[in-house]
């Protein structure tokens, strides 16, 4: 199994797989925990059907490159998502359920009228579940996942006290003289950047969890802040590679495995954080 | 010379006015006690004061050095706050962010000022605790240490013994009569008229009819005769705790 293992790694494409994956888990771990406390759990799956939504239309434009279509799409979404906050009258949750529901709708009936490809039903199920498509990654969008991974842990590192203080308290944050807007702002552009990125990973529909198991994993074991950043930010790297791997060696979609991976490091979490709690009392 | 002045201010939001012409000013030193019904704009005259919302008439004046980012501010706990995973350490210290600009890191004072906070409030051995295994009174002392590394001169607190039970609800008043003994001017919000009356040295008193004033002034008036007098025979503090915070 190993040599079989070792031959593979030998290929250009799957290290490519590897390097992305492995960098993906890390951004989409790290405002994890902001989004769950925030209960914007959903933000990820709603995102991503916008994506996929804007993406159908730079199909049907024939855009080469359509991720200078997908992104301004994503990043306006999540900034009027997270805007919303409070004082509007659909709330948060209904509010990511409209555009989500809603991109799909029109992402699937632009398709459905203008698709030139024969394989329609093929198309969207890649779009949605995460194709192969990780293992069919050129070089350029190699070196943009690394330029924008860099800039996205860069960015949550500098402004980490920040994001936490907006995430704990924002009237108190807001009262001491912080420009809580321009951080909802900062904070929504991250995470379209990262959903975007996402997507040639595990899809539209799987998104969420990359986002959101690591973070909840993390909170069942740790009671602060750092700590639960950290760990979950491992956990998503570790259960990415381990993911992609048993992806490679027993042929199942890569998408669905590194989540099904997720889903056993939470129930281990759980575990682990009962009987550490146990310990302490 | 006082440190903030508010003059014929109107709060609300939306457009709505809620309440007008609300006039006091807060020396150093001061212990005001803000009290009035549910939706007598309490809560919004503070938002209001603390530059959350804008006031829709009138103008507040900061003076004698103080700035709109010194105001310590303790607000009601949120549902996110109640299993959010941070420790005691973490949150005292995000209250010295506002005084960093675009530091993103913080430095020894910081720390340092954390750390005397933290003593201040007595809670210096649950520093590497997490915030949602502490008692409800460890909380707000919490809270407090935060509010206190904002600011040294004005604390705005939102009933900050909501949820408290009676030994940690006396301590909390001890602690903050304590603070205002030190020089922290006291804003407080409170449904409990007889703490007013006890700790506070001005009263003001939202709605119609309403008051501002020393507190003696206050036991004088009508208004403060009558709700004082109600607020023994109801207890108001504890039938509107249920109801506006559910």
């Amino acid at each position: 199994m190993l040599e079989t293992l070792l031959t593979y790694l030998k290929f250009p494409l799957v290290q490519h797989a590897l390097i992305v994956g492995v960098l993906i888990a890390l951004c989409s771990s790290l405002l994890g925990v902001t989004l769950v406390l925030k209960r914007f759990s959903y933000i990820g799956d709603g995102l991503s059907h916008v994506a996929f939504g804007a993406m159908t239309i730079a199909a049907v434009l024939k855009m080469t490159n359509d991720m200078l279509l997908i992104l301004p799409f994503t990043v306006l979404s999540a900034i009027i998502l997270l805007r919303t906050g409070q004082n509007t009258k659909i709330k948060g949750d209904a509010a990511i359920a409209m555009i989500s529901v809603g991109a799909l709708a029109f992402g699937y009936l632009i398709m459905n009228i203008f698709s030139t490809s024969s394989n329609l039903a093929g198309d969207v199920c890649s779009t949605l579940f995460g194709s192969t498509s990780i293992l069919t990654l050129t070089d350029e969008e190699v070196w943009i996942c690394i330029g924008l991974s860099v800039a996205v842990v860069l960015i949550f590192i500098l402004f980490y006290h920040r994001i936490f203080a907006v995430t704990f308290d924002e009237s108190f944050a807001k009262a001491t003289g912080m420009r809580v807007e321009a951080y909802r702002l900062l904070i929504a552009t991250i995470i379209a950047v990262i959903i975007v990125l996402a997507m040639n990973l595990v899809g539209s529909l799987l998104i969420s969890a990359l986002v959101i198991f690591p973070a909840l994993s993390a909170m069942r074991m740790f009671g602060n802040f750092k700590a639960v950043t950290i760990c979950s930010a491992i956990l998503s790297v570790s259960c990415a590679l381990l993911g992609i791997l048993i992806s490679i060696l027993a042929g199942t979609p890569v998408g669905s495995t590194i989540v099904a991976v997720d889903v056993v490091a939470f129930v281990i979490s759980c575990v682990v954080g009962k009987i550490m709690g146990g310990i302490k009392r | 010379m006082s440190l903030i002045t508010v003059k014929d201010l109107a709060v609300g939001y939306d457009g709505q006015i809620i309440d007008r012409n609300i006039n006091f000013s807060v020396n150093k030193g001061d212990y005001l006690c803000i009290l009035g019904e549910n939706g007598s704009g309490k809560t919004t005259l503070m938002k209001t004061l603390l530059h959350l919302q804008k006031p829709l008439g009138g103008e507040i004046f900061l003076q004698d050095g103080l700035t709109s980012n010194e105001i310590g501010y303790l607000p009601q706990q949120t549902v996110i706050q109640k299993d959010f995973p941070a420790s005691v350490q973490e949150i005292v210290l995000s209250g010295c962010l506002g005084r960093r600009g675009w530091h993103p890191f913080y430095g020894k004072e910081d720390k340092a000022l954390a750390e005397k906070n933290m003593e201040r409030m007595g809670i210096t051995q649950l520093a590497k605790r997490s915030y949602r295994e502490l008692s409800g009174g460890q909380q707000q002392r919490v809270l407090l240490a935060r509010a206190l590394c904002a600011t040294q001169k004005v604390l705005v607190l939102d009933e900050p013994v909501t949820g408290l039970d009676p030994n940690a609800t006396m301590e909390m008043y001890e602690l903050i009569q304590k603070l205002n003994q030190e020089g922290v001017a006291i804003l407080m919000i409170s449904h409990d008229v007889e703490v007013a009356v006890q700790y506070a040295s001005h009263v003001l008193h939202l709605g119609t009819p309403s008051f501002y004033g020393s507190r003696e002034a206050y036991l004088e008036s009508e208004l403060g005769k009558l709700f004082v007098a109600r607020g023994k025979k109801e207890v108001p503090a504890e039938a509107e705790k249920g109801g506006n915070h559910a």
